[in-house]
């Protein structure tokens, strides 16, 4: 076999191993939520009850799943407006120089921050100012949560927004500002709609990121199993519910568990998937 | 082509998972040396262990690694035979002895207290009733100016206040000793919340570990909620004393938490020692267990390995190892007890035959 043979045949092996990982995965889960699938059904994603006392256990995920969904989607409206203005900024605006070369490492360092120290930041900082403000009594809660999700996930949002902004042909924004075009009229009639598969890429990976977030959720959210009833309530993400109560779990309430995990995991392909939908809408 | 190249990529995963599968099982020898020995299980007494661990590792030379994971953690690591030890707060009831897959002994390490820790501007003395317990747990007592609490707490300046409660939000043992005793002074809390390691709260914040329950107390003024003793201590948080079933007043303290265990003890020393008779006992206090297996012959350990455990867990009993409880605040066994966990570990076979 030449090295040419071998090459190719590494990276055919290493491929399918990605995928038998990948359907590992969800192997596993499916296996390890038959259990709970048996006692509860579908019931198990609309019940509001979460209720390990052993005689009347009873578990569902509704409370988790409207949990996730909300930190994340209100992350990303936070995020939104910061994400855009920086891509802006880097890809457009200011591309050499000292200062947009300081705000991109700045902005690469958000990404490499661990979340614990975020939710560190969030409970030693955020959470005194929320509770302040007079937002809720003790500034705990999903407004919290979401708030440190969006500067969590604005470099996630604007790198990739500022690396297709600055791929936009010159040709074309040189034609729009011989016909007169102002500045902002280039961005919204020539770059958004060239770049905007790409930008909107950046936000569903955002967006995936914000829904598997565990720790710093966890230290800000409350942490209460109950419904939550607002935005400023109390509540848990089933990432967070998973890291909070998968160590003391057994029995029924284990593959209950189990069956969050492949709810998130079904539920992150769902998001991408449509993330992927609307991407080949927009650059077609 | 297209063909052989699948076949292939699937040979080098197959083999690939081969082995990685045989490099998990270690190769039998019975009459191996013990190198290291792992335990695994309960938060609340971590402190106790990593101290006296540490010291056991100093000065025998065996290498004792314990894992805080979780009492409920633990049992599953015994369940599943990778560890040599677990530990608990809860002992096991008769189903879930059953549960697992051969006869399992309990033996009592030291005494903790689970305490009631609370933050109020000027850092008041409190004291609480069972009553109170159960109306501020279970979220009837709203503010720190009711006039329940005031009654019990007479010339003590109550803030008008909104209480915060902050619970475990995983499931723990400290959890388990707190809803147990709840469960014994309150028919409400028995009805609607229950005893358990997790539990469906009506009222109130979740924060993770001991650590983050008293971390949310201290920075939340108004909060309470209840925590392992150590953790409060050594944050410098205010505890409640609490009325115990005699009608007094306790404060926890080694000397209250010790007094609780003043009653009667079951040979197999599995008992709950929460709202105790004791007049002088601090009425949320627990024994805290290690837990193995009595045939100590199981996944390929060696004799060396079974003795040597033995002998680490009656040197935690001895009271080389018993008097540095107080340092990190839990209470030494009383010494009938350790007599009970002495006669507890005589009992460990090794293929059948005691191994002492």
């Amino acid at each position: 076999m030449n090295s040419e043979k071998i090459f190719k045949y590494l990276l055919v092996s290493s491929g399918v191993l990605m995928v038998l990982i990948a359907l590992g995965i969800v192997a596993t889960l499916f296996v390890g939520s038959i259990p709970s699938f048996k006692e509860f059904g579908f019931g198990f994603l609309f019940s509001t009850e979460w209720d390990p006392t052993e005689g009347r256990e009873s578990y569902g995920a509704l409370p988790f799943i409207i949990g996730t969904l909300l930190t994340s989607i209100l992350a990303l409206i936070i995020t939104f407006p910061f994400a855009f203005s920086i891509s802006l900024f880097l890809g457009e605006y200011f591309k050499d120089g000292a200062l947009p070369s300081f705000l991109r490492s700045v902005v690469d360092l958000l990404a490499g921050i661990p979340s614990v120290v975020y939710g560190l930041w969030g409970f030693y900082a955020l959470k005194p100012l929320v509770a302040e403000l007079g937002l809720n009594a003790q500034g705990f809660g999903i407004f919290t949560s979401s708030v440190i999700l969006a500067i969590m996930i604005i470099p996630y949002a604007s790198s990739l927004g500022a690396e297709v902004i600055s791929m936009v042909p010159g040709s074309l924004k040189e034609a729009a500002y011989s016909l007169g075009a102002t500045r902002f009229e280039v961005v919204r009639n020539v770059i958004v709609p060239n770049a905007g598969s790409g930008i909107f890429a950046g936000y569903i990976l955002a967006l995936g990121r914000a829904i598997g977030e565990t720790m710093a959720v966890t230290m800000l959210i409350g942490n209460s199993n109950n419904m939550p009833t607002g935005i400023f309530d109390l509540g848990n993400t089933m990432a967070s519910l998973i890291a909070n109560q998968f160590g003391e779990a057994e029995g029924l309430k284990y593959t209950s568990l189990i069956e969050i995990g492949l709810i998130l995991f079904v539920i992150t392909g769902i998001v991408n998937y449509i993330g992927k939908l609307i991407m080949k809408k927009l650059s077609a | 082509m297209k063909k052989f190249q699948l076949l292939f990529a699937a040979i080098i995963a197959v083999a690939l998972m081969a082995s990685c599968g045989n490099a998990g099982k270690d190769k039998t020898a019975s009459n191996k040396k013990a190198k290291t020995i792992t335990g695994a299980g309960a938060t609340f007494p971590q402190p106790f262990y990593n101290k006296i661990f540490k010291s056991y590792t100093k000065e025998k030379g065996l290498l004792v690694t314990y894992g805080g994971i979780g009492s409920g953690g633990g049992i599953r690591s015994l369940k599943d035979k990778i560890v040599d030890f677990g530990a608990s707060d809860a002992f096991l009831n008769d189903k879930k002895l059953a549960d697992m897959p051969a006869e399992v002994l309990h033996v009592p390490t030291c005494l903790g207290a689970v305490v009631a820790a609370y933050n109020l501007p000027g850092k008041p003395e409190l004291k609480f009733t069972p009553e109170l317990m159960e109306g501020v747990f279970m979220g009837k007592i709203k503010k720190w100016n009711d006039a329940k609490i005031a009654a019990v707490n007479p010339g003590v300046k109550l803030p008008d206040m909104e209480i915060t409660v902050v619970y475990r939000s995983d499931g723990s043992g400290t959890t388990f000793i707190f809803s147990d005793y709840m469960s014994k002074v309150s028919a409400d809390w028995k009805e609607k919340i229950g005893a358990g390691k997790a539990l469906k709260w009506p009222v109130g914040i979740g924060a993770k570990g001991n650590p983050g329950v008293a971390g949310t107390i201290s920075q939340t003024e108004g909060a309470i909620g209840y925590i392992g003793s150590e953790y409060a201590f050594a944050m410098g948080i205010p505890v409640a004393s609490i009325q115990n079933k005699a009608g007094n007043f306790i404060l926890p303290s080694v000397e209250s938490v010790s007094a609780s265990a003043k009653g009667e003890m079951p040979a197999d020393t599995r008992v709950s020692l929460t709202n105790t008779d004791a007049a002088d006992g601090y009425p949320i206090s627990s024994f805290t267990w290690l837990i193995l297996y009595k045939e100590q012959n199981y996944n390929d350990r060696s004799a060396d390995q079974a003795a040597q455990t033995i002998k680490l867990i009656e040197w935690v009993v001895s009271p080389e190892a018993q008097k540095e409880t107080t340092k990190v605040h839990y209470a030494p066994l009383p010494d009938a007890a350790v007599a009970k966990a002495k006669a507890v570990l005589g009992k460990v076979t090794y293929n059948g035959k005691a191994l002492k």
